[in-house]
Parts: C-alpha cells; sequence; structure tokens
C-alpha cells in the first residue's frame, strides 16, 4: 500500500530528493498536455482568423479591453502573491502560506467575477453563439464562430481556474496543520506551477482576443 | 545481476518439474498478501492495478468481439437481411470504438507496462501510485459511459466521428460518446505521464538508459505519443460535443465552420494513435525474441532510436488520411513522402527482429508462435501502409475494405498477437503459473491462419472496390465475403481458447520457477508471483540487457563438446 512516513516520504521513494523530483518532472509533463489541449484550441483560432479577418475584427471590438486589462494585472498579481506562498513554504511559514494563498485565491474569485460581469453583457448582447445569436441585427455570420472561440476558450481558462482555487482549499488545510517544511513543500510548488501556466494562457488569450485588428480597417484579408 | 541467473543450459524447461516448486508454504506475494475486495479496488500496487486492468480489457475484448461477428455474420450474405442499415452502422461503430479506446490504445501499456515498468527498471512501484488507480477509475467511468451510449442506443458516425455527420446531423448518442472517449483520454494522459516520470526517475543504481530493455523505450515513446496527442483528441471531441449540445457552429459550413478542421485536429491524434497501439506491441516483441533466441538483439542501439523514431515521424503525417478530402496537393506529396520515411525506422525492426533469430537458439514456445505471427502479419500490414500512403493508389482504395485490411492487419495482426503473446511470456510471472504449452501452441496457429482467412480476402475485396461500412454488396463478392466470414469463426475460436486455458492455469498449472524461461531482465529474478515490493533490496544493475553469451548456439555446441 502506499504509505508515508513522517518526513512526508512515500514507501517507493529512496529519498526525499528523488521524490521532489519526480513531483517536479511530472508536473510539468502534465503542463505539456495541458499545452497541447489548449494548443487544439490555438490551432483552430488561427485556422479560423486567417479564413475570415474582418470578423475577428468585428468580434474583437465587442469585447471590453478595459475589464480585459483589469483582469490581467489582477491575475499577474495573483500570480505574485502565489510565488511568495511557495516561498513562505519553502521556509516552513506554514502562516504565512495561509496568507498568500488565500489572497491568491481572492484575486483568482476577482478575475472570475470581472469575468461573469464580461459573460453577461454578452448576453444581453445577443452574442452567445446558438439559436439565438444575432450580430448588428443579423441573425448568423462568421462573427459567431469568433464567439464561439472566445467562449470556449475563456471558459476552458476560467474552468482551469476554479480547479486551481480547489487545489488552493487544499493547501490552506494542510497549511493549518503545520505540514510544510522546509525539506517538504512539493505541493505548493506544483500547486504554484499549475497557477503560473493558468497566467500565461491569459496573457496569451488577452491580446488574441481582445486586442489583435481592435484598430485595423478590415483590409488585411483582401 | 548476471550471478543469480542460471546458466542457459541449466535453464528449467516447463516440461520438466518446476525446481523451485517444493510442497512449502508460498511466500507471502503481491496475490495472497491480503484477499479482501477491498485490498483489491483500493490497491495502489502497480501489479494489481495491472490485473483489474487486464480483467477489464479481456470484458472488453469480449464485447468489441461480439459486436465483429454480428458484422461478419451480416457479410455472409450479399443482401442486408440480419441488420438493418441503420443498426449496422451502429455496430461497426461500437465495434471501432470499444476496439480502439478500450482495448487497442490501452491494451499492452496498461496491463503489461503497468506491471513491467518498474519491475523491469528495478524499482518498488510507479512514481505516482495513487494517480496510477485514478486512472483505473477514470478508464471504468469512460467504459460505463460508453456501454450507457450503447444501451441508449448506440452512436452510428464511425469511430472517427467525422464532421458535420457527427456533429448535425446524427441522430444517435453522439454526445455521450464524445464524452466517453474525452474522460477516457485522460486515462491514458496519466498512464503516460506516469511511466515518463518513473523511467526519468526510479531507475535502479547502474540502469543507465541504454542498458533498458526495449520493451521501456517503447512504453517511453508511447508515452510521449500519449502526453503530446490525447489532449488534442480531448479538445477535439469536446467541440464536437459542444457543437452538438449548444449548436456553436465551429465545425458548421452554415457559419463558416470548417468540417475538414475536424479532420485535421482528429488525424493529428488518431494517426499518432496507432504507434500508441503498436509501439508497445513492437517492445513486447524485442523481448520475445530475444528470450527464445537466446541471443542479444541485433543492433541495440538503432532498436531504440528507431522507436523514438517512429514517435516522433508519426506525429507529422496525418494528412495521409486527407488525400481525398480537399488537401492541397503539395500538402499531399509531402504527407505521402514523411509517410514512406516512417517505413524506414518499421522495417529497421522487422530486420532486426530477424537477425536475431538467425543462429539463435530458437525456442518455440507459444509466446515465440505470437512472435514470428507477429512477423508475418506485421509486414504484410505495414507493406501495405505503403501502398496506402502513396497517393495515387489511395485514392483508388480509399474507404475499401483494402484499408479495413490494412488497418487490422497492422493492429489485430501487430498488436493482438504480440499482446497475446506477451501474456503468455509473463504468465508465470504475473500468476506463478505454467499455463498449457501445446494449448498454447495451438492456438497461436489457430489464430495465424484465422487472421489470414480472414482479413487476407479483404484486400482483395478492396482492391476491386467493395466501399467499408456498408451492410449489403453484389453477389459476385460473396464467395471472398464467406472466406472472410469463416476465417473470423476461427480467429474468434483461436482467441477464446486462452481466455479459458489461462483462468484454469491459476488453479491447475504447474507451479512457476523464477525463471521458466531462463531469460534476463530483472523481472525474472525475482519471485514468481513478486512480493508487493517487487525486490528485497534495491538491485544494482552491472551489466547491458539481454546479456546472453555471446556467440551463435553452433559455437556455443563447439564449445561444451
Ligand atoms: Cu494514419
Amino acid at each position: 500500500m502506499s504509505s508515508v512516513d513522517a518526513t512526508g516520504l512515500a514507501h517507493h521513494f529512496e529519498d526525499l530528493e528523488q521524490q521532489h523530483e519526480s513531483a517536479t518532472l511530472g508536473m510539468w509533463a502534465f503542463l505539456i498536455t495541458e499545452i497541447m489541449f489548449f494548443g487544439g484550441l490555438f490551432g483552430a483560432y488561427v485556422v479560423y482568423r486567417t479564413m475570415y479577418p474582418e470578423a475577428w475584427e468585428n468580434g474583437s471590438k465587442e469585447l471590453d479591453v478595459f475589464l480585459g486589462a483589469l483582469n490581467t494585472t489582477v491575475l499577474i498579481g495573483s500570480s505574485l502573491t502565489m510565488a511568495l506562498a511557495v516561498r513562505s513554504a519553502q521556509h516552513g511559514k506554514n502562516r504565512q502560506v495561509i496568507g498568500f494563498t488565500f489572497l491568491t485565491m481572492v484575486l483568482g474569485f476577482v478575475f472570475l467575477g470581472v469575468k461573469i460581469v464580461e459573460y453577461h453583457a454578452k448576453w444581453e448582447h445577443h452574442l452567445i453563439p446558438g439559436p439565438h445569436f444575432m450580430f448588428e441585427g443579423h441573425l448568423g455570420g462568421h462573427e459567431e464562430l469568433f464567439f464561439a472561440l472566445y467562449f470556449v476558450m475563456t471558459g476552458t481558462h476560467a474552468f482551469h481556474m476554479i480547479i486551481g482555487a480547489g487545489l488552493m482549499i487544499w493547501v490552506i488545510l494542510k497549511a493549518a496543520r503545520n505540514e510544510y517544511t522546509p525539506q517538504h513543500h512539493s505541493h505548493v510548488e506544483m500547486i504554484g506551477l499549475y497557477w503560473h501556466f493558468v497566467d500565461i494562457v491569459w496573457i496569451f488569450l488577452f491580446p488574441l482576443l481582445y486586442l489583435l485588428g481592435r484598430h485595423g480597417h478590415a483590409s488585411i484579408g483582401h | 545481476m548476471s550471478s543469480t541467473v542460471a546458466p542457459h543450459a541449466a535453464a528449467p524447461r516447463p516440461d520438466l518439474p518446476a525446481t523451485d516448486g517444493h510442497a512449502v508454504e508460498p511466500r507471502e506475494n503481491y496475490l495472497n498478501v491480503d484477499y479482501g475486495w477491498k485490498s483489491w479496488l483500493l490497491s495502489t500496487d502497480h501489479k494489481r492495478i495491472a490485473v483489474m486492468y487486464l480483467i477489464t480489457i479481456m470484458f472488453m475484448i469480449l464485447v468489441g468481439g461480439s459486436f465483429a461477428i454480428l458484422l461478419r455474420l451480416e457479410l455472409a450474405t450479399p443482401a442486408g437481411d440480419l441488420l438493418q442499415s441503420e443498426t449496422y452502422n451502429k455496430i461497426f461503430t461500437m465495434h471501432g470504438v470499444v476496439m480502439v479506446f478500450f482495448f487497442l490504445i490501452p491494451g499492452i501499456p496498461a496491463v503489461l507496462g503497468n506491471f513491467l515498468v518498474p519491475i523491469m527498471i528495478g524499482a518498488k512501484d510507479l512514481a505516482f501510485p495513487k494517480i496510477n488507480l485514478l486512472s483505473y477509475y477514470i478508464f471504468l467511468a469512460g467504459i460505463t459511459l460508453t456501454l450507457i451510449a450503447v444501451a441508449m442506443g448506440g452512436v452510428d458516425t464511425g469511430w472517427t466521428f467525422y464532421t458535420p455527420y457527427s456533429s448535425t446531423y446524427a441522430n444517435s448518442q453522439v454526445a455521450l460518446a464524445a464524452i466517453a472517449v474525452f474522460v477516457t483520454g485522460f486515462s491514458s494522459i496519466l498512464t503516460g505521464l506516469n511511466f515518463i516520470v518513473t523511467v526519468h526517475k526510479m531507475r535502479a543504481p547502474g540502469m543507465t538508459w541504454f542498458r533498458l530493455p526495449l520493451f521501456i523505450w517503447a512504453q517511453y515513446a508511447t508515452s510521449l505519443i500519449i502526453m503530446l496527442g490525447t489532449p488534442v483528441i480531448a479538445i477535439t471531441v469536446a467541440l464536437v460535443g459542444l457543437e452538438r449540445l449548444f449548436h456553436i457552429g465551429i465545425f458548421d459550413p452554415t457559419y463558416g465552420g470548417d468540417p475538414v478542421l475536424f479532420q485535421h485536429m482528429f488525424w493529428f491524434y488518431s494517426h499518432p494513435a496507432v504507434y500508441i497501439m503498436i509501439l508497445p506491441a513492437m517492445g513486447v516483441m524485442s523481448e520475445l525474441v530475444t528470450a527464445f533466441s537466446k541471443k542479444r538483439v541485433f543492433g541495440y542501439h538503432i532498436m531504440a532510436f528507431s522507436t523514438l523514431a517512429i514517435a516522433v515521424i508519426g506525429f507529422f503525417v496525418w494528412g495521409h488520411h486527407l488525400f481525398v478530402s480537399g488537401q492541397s496537393t503539395y500538402a499531399g506529396v509531402m504527407f505521402s513522402v514523411i509517410t514512406m520515411l516512417v517505413a524506414v525506422p518499421s522495417a529497421i525492426k522487422v530486420f532486426n527482429w530477424v537477425s536475431t533469430m538467425y543462429r539463435g537458439d530458437v525456442w518455440l514456445t507459444t509466446p515465440m508462435c505470437f512472435a514470428i505471427a507477429f512477423l508475418g502479419l506485421f509486414t504484410v500490414g505495414g507493406l501495405t501502409g505503403i501502398f496506402l500512403g502513396a497517393m495515387g493508389f489511395d485514392i483508388h482504395v480509399h474507404d475499401t475494405y483494402f484499408v479495413v485490411a490494412h488497418f487490422h492487419y497492422v493492429m489485430v495482426g501487430g498488436m493482438v498477437t504480440a499482446f497475446f503473446g506477451g501474456i503468455h511470456f509473463w504468465w508465470p510471472k504475473m500468476f506463478g503459473r505454467m499455463y498449457p504449452e501445446n494449448m498454447g501452441r495451438i492456438s497461436a496457429a489457430i489464430i495465424f491462419i484465422g487472421f489470414n482467412l480472414t482479413f487476407f480476402p479483404q484486400f482483395i475485396l478492396g482492391y476491386m472496390g467493395m466501399p467499408r461500412r456498408y451492410h449489403f454488396y453484389p453477389e459476385e463478392w460473396q464467395v471472398l465475403n464467406v472466406l472472410s466470414t469463416a476465417g473470423a469463426t476461427l480467429l474468434g475460436t483461436g482467441y477464446l481458447l486462452p481466455m479459458i486455458y489461462l483462468p484454469w492455469s491459476l488453479k491447475f498449472g504447474k507451479v512457476a520457477s523464477k525463471n521458466p524461461w531462463g531469460a534476463k531482465g530483472l523481472e525474472w529474478q525475482i519471485d514468481s508471483p513478486p512480493t508487493t515490493f517487487n525486490f528485497d533490496k534495491v538491485p544494482i544493475v552491472t551489466e547491458e540487457a539481454y546479456a546472453y553469451p555471446e556467440g551463435s548456439r553452433h559455437q556455443r555446441e563447439a564449445e561444451v563438446v
């Protein structure tokens, strides 16, 4: 059975170093699968953007750059607090881990809250793809593809953030039991890597969806 | 390491009484350590998880196989009498979905890989035992969803889920099947991730990269493909599901969506998936051929590198599925050329296995019979793959039985044959009992004959133009179809035999020694069945893989004289 001793070493590893290295490699490998997962969506984005540049510009202009930029700032801030939480765990300061992780979670929820405001606005403007989609008074159109990808990409991203927030509750519970020591803090580091990855995805989503082609004159495609 | 293995001449043979099978109380091992059902269902022992996978996958073979029998029965007569077209479409779809996602892809990695990867590299377990158990339950969830989809009426899109039929028009359980494939994908991602980390971080002292058994190289390369490919199919089927549920338009031409984009995304994974199925089989082959030729594998390094080469090149050939989908001619030519490149490392492997057998001490046990069957069947499958990679010929036989015959030669003739060979080879290690040797040889022979009888006529039918996926055909093709159905009956019998005598041997088989084959490799130095942590103390590896005595059989015999 998978038993763990008092220092946090699982039975099948030789030492804590091997265990930590395995966890780190596993997390990076997992992030590579995540890149391929989002890669499929980015691939579809590139194909359709090349096919319908005008629709993409029109779609971009419907998005709220201010809220997008605000969310970018919030997420970068949360990456900072996450990094501080990891640092605290490395020093075995469990109270600080709780504080910084909690702050990261709060920033994550601010991001999701802003996203809900944005989604709601799209709902009111009939920009949700499906039978009720309307763009500038017309049914359908290639703009619908833009919004389909917008919702799938930002939705998948938001889903990853919710998972991240769930993992942070776990970190807080462990820190509350003073489980992190300078030798044993892999969980926090792994969740930190995950959180930074989710941030980086947004760093790509924001310019691709909100900024690119915003000031164009619908002439690239001709 | 070398000191513990009996010299070749003294290697016990299964026809002789097992040497350490005294009537003493058997030592504690991973099977008898605890009999409670919880100790199985919640086990994080890689060997127990492998056994659970084995049972589950055998069940799925029976499900997928019964669909195949229905298909062949329908095709015994030209008229569509047994099944109507809608039912037939559902049956061939479910045959494909079950066999591809629940047998061919997980088969060797999840069963033999789970059991052997830690043992072969000298570790106590995989790097993440709990994730390993999780992957099994995700797999079960995928199976459950699939079976629910079948119970609710099934899917009729073909296992390829081509849009826009699947996303807009099909009137069957596409969304549920898509979710099932999505979920199952995570099971294979977690297994692949576990193998990669285990091979990197858990090797015993002295187990350098170029001392790894080729089976491990194969599992490693397969895991790379799983990690890079499976997430793409996950997002692809997720988009099909979303399209179906919410009509978002991504693959719907009405909104400017491109159904061919689906084909690109689908085959970006599903061509490499072919190598997820065949690379582990090639890994098993290398183990069988060396063990039963009593010779070091011919060209170890090139075997390892050709494994990686297949994994890498395999990611750049997906367009050969789109020769008639409106892909540009230039793209087609490039995909055609790269496709043929894959033949190079594959052929290297076949040549090296044959060279390993050449002047070796070939011992025709059941696993070796399966290995030789693999050589023949895989060669036919691989060569016809080159035919299909050539654009001109492919356009002639596209969507005909030629394609069906080709991929069955690779998948069934290749992967399934190696799977059965591997199961027989490691059966004594897994369960501590010998299977009945002659029954094994007979079933290998039946499978080889039945397989060729089933699928060779399909090459001819396809060349004559019989399209796949129809439940009726003109009368002049009946003779070949009846041959194929007769072959399928034989083939089914061949597969059923091991499913009967293997469980039988658990109770009535001879007790197996540590190393009934006199084979090299860490797994043959530990108990059969192994203890829970595999090794009493960490092994220290001091020699290359397959360090059989140098020189051919004749030279060795001369030395003895
Ligand atoms: Cu292919």
